[in-house]
């Protein structure tokens, strides 16, 4: 069991759903998208990834040590046993670049468990996803390096910008995930037998991941500008990071709203920033800051549908006699 | 003499305006995009500073004490007039960096919390010192910080190449985000320091006078530097209108 347990007097309700158990699934889930990811943008994909995998469990391994040895935090448990930081390394790799020059790929590691994840507290207390702040980190520091998708594999532009641009993609080709864009983001068919694992697994449901890729497709079809093209909305629905950002990162227990009705306000909210930032927005892909702008609203959403406890009125006043 | 001395000291470590008391934070992160830019602010509201606080003390007997912030905001805003017009003949590039950011120093807080704090109820001379040690203790403070992003989201320093051109800079530490990382990296290992020090036995406090300036929790009712009386006003208002007495907050004019 973890460390971060802190266990409370009875009744209890058992699990054997743990942190390590929870984080191994998700880890095996996002394998297929890797893995693709590899075969389609040759071994140099593989070496990002074990670089920003290495990069976050260093990280956080060093900062116990730190904090440990130097801050006098004698009775500070070490983390990186329950696998977060894996879990962390990999969605940062998958949403790189294959081209991304090494050394920014472990900044990037660096920054998502040091500064968003560790600074707050660790694992359950960081107020955005880690993966999700790093790339918005980099994709503000490297602005170039970080939209350079032109590798030996693929020339030309991604399928998103190409659709900004007004020209016509081949849709077949994106579900499959035969195009250019960052590493894990690219198969639509590889992140969705991630996404079934994770939901079999009894991980994620479809709440955000549903709520999330229906209003983007309504808002699309009302806002694109193209009125209801299935190939449109299809080619929308699958370029870029959306189909990612929905299954592995929306839902991301910690930076996601526990209340039920709240899930699927965040998902609407996701859905609506999502298709501005595409549609309206300067580039051609939004659903990185729709996310981390997601996490901000969390507790805001929480606080407004939180459920009415058993013998208490709406608004929290007790019934009286 | 010793006690200008002090109030040097205690503007530069004890009571740094930047990385301790927390106060001035919109300059602080919108103007240190280059150690050049955290330079010039900081010696700009150390004359004005130093100037008002020393005309503050120097009419402190004359302002009557109802009227006071205004009086305060009329020399501190004359002092800014007049470094403005100096800057825009003697230092255009300076003044075209900082922008907007010199008239505002006018209701920079750090200046009236001075005035407030120190130079109303303290004679001339150690006030002058305060100030200049206050307005040291900012542009110290700001410089570090511009130098820090300077260097880091450009690769220079003092605008010459400091780091070999293969680095590739980091741009978000020119941006807005990057002040606050800079910020708060700098605070925590002011922190760390004052931790260390207190660990190994040597108390660090924070005002020399003993005085924590912490006046919200303050019991000393008769105390000459209180910002405010949380003893009578308030809760009697309070009981008027009938309503539970609220925390004491800031006061009413707006401090």
């Amino acid at each position: 069991m973890s460390g971060l347990f802190k266990v409370s007097s009875n009744p209890h309700i058992r699990s054997k759903m743990t942190t390590d158990m929870i984080m191994m699934t998700v880890v095996v889930a996002l394998l297929p998208a890797a893995g693709f990811g590899i075969y389609n943008f040759g071994p140099r994909a593989l070496l990002v990834i074990l670089v920003t995998v290495i990069s976050t469990v260093m990280t956080e391994l060093l900062y116990w040590l730190f904090m440990r040895y130097l801050c006098g935090q004698k009775q500070r448990e070490l983390t990186v046993a329950d696998l977060s930081a894996v879990v962390t390394g990999l969605l940062l790799a998958l949403n790189l670049p294959v081209t991304i020059p090494l050394w920014m790929a472990a900044l990037g590691g660096v920054f998502a468990i040091l500064v968003v994840k560790m600074l707050f507290g660790g694992l359950g207390q960081n107020f955005m996803n880690p993966a999700l702040a790093a790339r918005c980190f980099l994709l503000i520091s490297f602005p170039v390096q970080m939209t350079n998708f032109v590798c030996d594999a693929y020339t030309g532009a991604t399928p998103l910008t190409a659709l900004k641009a007004g020209e016509q993609v081949n849709v077949m080709d994106m579900v499959l995930g035969h195009t250019g864009g960052t590493i894990g983001e690219t198969s639509v068919i590889a992140i969705v037998i991630g996404a079934c694992i994770l939901i079999l697994a009894g991980i994620i449901d479809l709440r955000i991941p549903g709520s999330y890729l229906v209003t983007f497709a309504l808002f699309v079809c009302i806002f694109g500008g193209r009125g209801f093209d299935l190939n449109y909305i299809t080619a929308q629905l699958s370029g870029g990071g959306l189909m990612l950002g929905a299954f592995f990162m929306a839902t991301d227990y910690v930076t996601r709203p526990i209340t039920i009705r709240g899930q699927y306000v965040y998902g609407v909210i996701l859905g609506l920033l999502t298709g501005i930032f595409r549609i309206f927005g300067p580039g051609a892909e939004g659903v990185s800051y729709a996310i981390i702008l997601g996490n901000l609203l969390v507790p805001l959403i929480e606080k407004y549908t939180r459920p009415t406890a058993f013998g208490y009125r709406r608004g929290g006043a007790r019934h009286e006699k | 003499m010793s006690r200008a001395g002090e109030r040097l000291i205690n503007g530069l470590v004890k009571e740094n305006p930047t990385f301790v008391l927390m106060l001035g934070m919109c300059p602080t992160l919108a103007v240190t995009t280059s150690a050049v830019n955290g330079l010039g602010m900081g010696l700009t509201t150390m004359a004005v500073l130093a100037l008002s606080n020393l005309f503050i003390s120097l009419l402190r007997k004359i302002i009557p004490n109802r009227v006071r912030i205004p009086a305060f905001i009329v020399i501190i805003a004359s002092f800014v007039t007049a470094v403005q017009l100096l800057l825009e003949g003697y230092l255009p590039s300076l003044n075209k960096s900082l922008g907007v950011y010199i008239p505002l120093i006018v209701v920079n807080c750090i200046i009236l919390g001075r005035a407030e704090s120190y130079a109303y109820s303290n004679p001339p001379l150690p006030s002058l010192f305060d100030g200049i040690g206050m307005g040291l203790g900012f542009t110290v403070a700001l410089t570090c910080i511009g130098a820090v992003r300077e260097i880091l989201g450009a690769g220079e320093i003092f605008g010459r190449a400091f780091l070999p051109d293969s680095f590739e800079p980091i741009r978000i530490f020119g941006q807005a985000p990057g002040a606050f990382f800079v910020l708060a990296s700098l605070v925590a290992l002011q922190n760390y320091v004052k931790n260390r020090l207190q660990r190994e036995g040597k108390p660090y406090e924070k005002i020399g006078s003993g005085c924590t300036e912490d006046c919200m929790n303050c019991a000393e009712t008769g105390c000459k530097k209180r910002f405010y009386d949380n003893s009578g006003t308030a809760e009697t208002g309070a009981r008027k209108s009938g309503k539970r007495p609220a925390v004491p907050g800031p006061d009413k004019e707006g401090r």
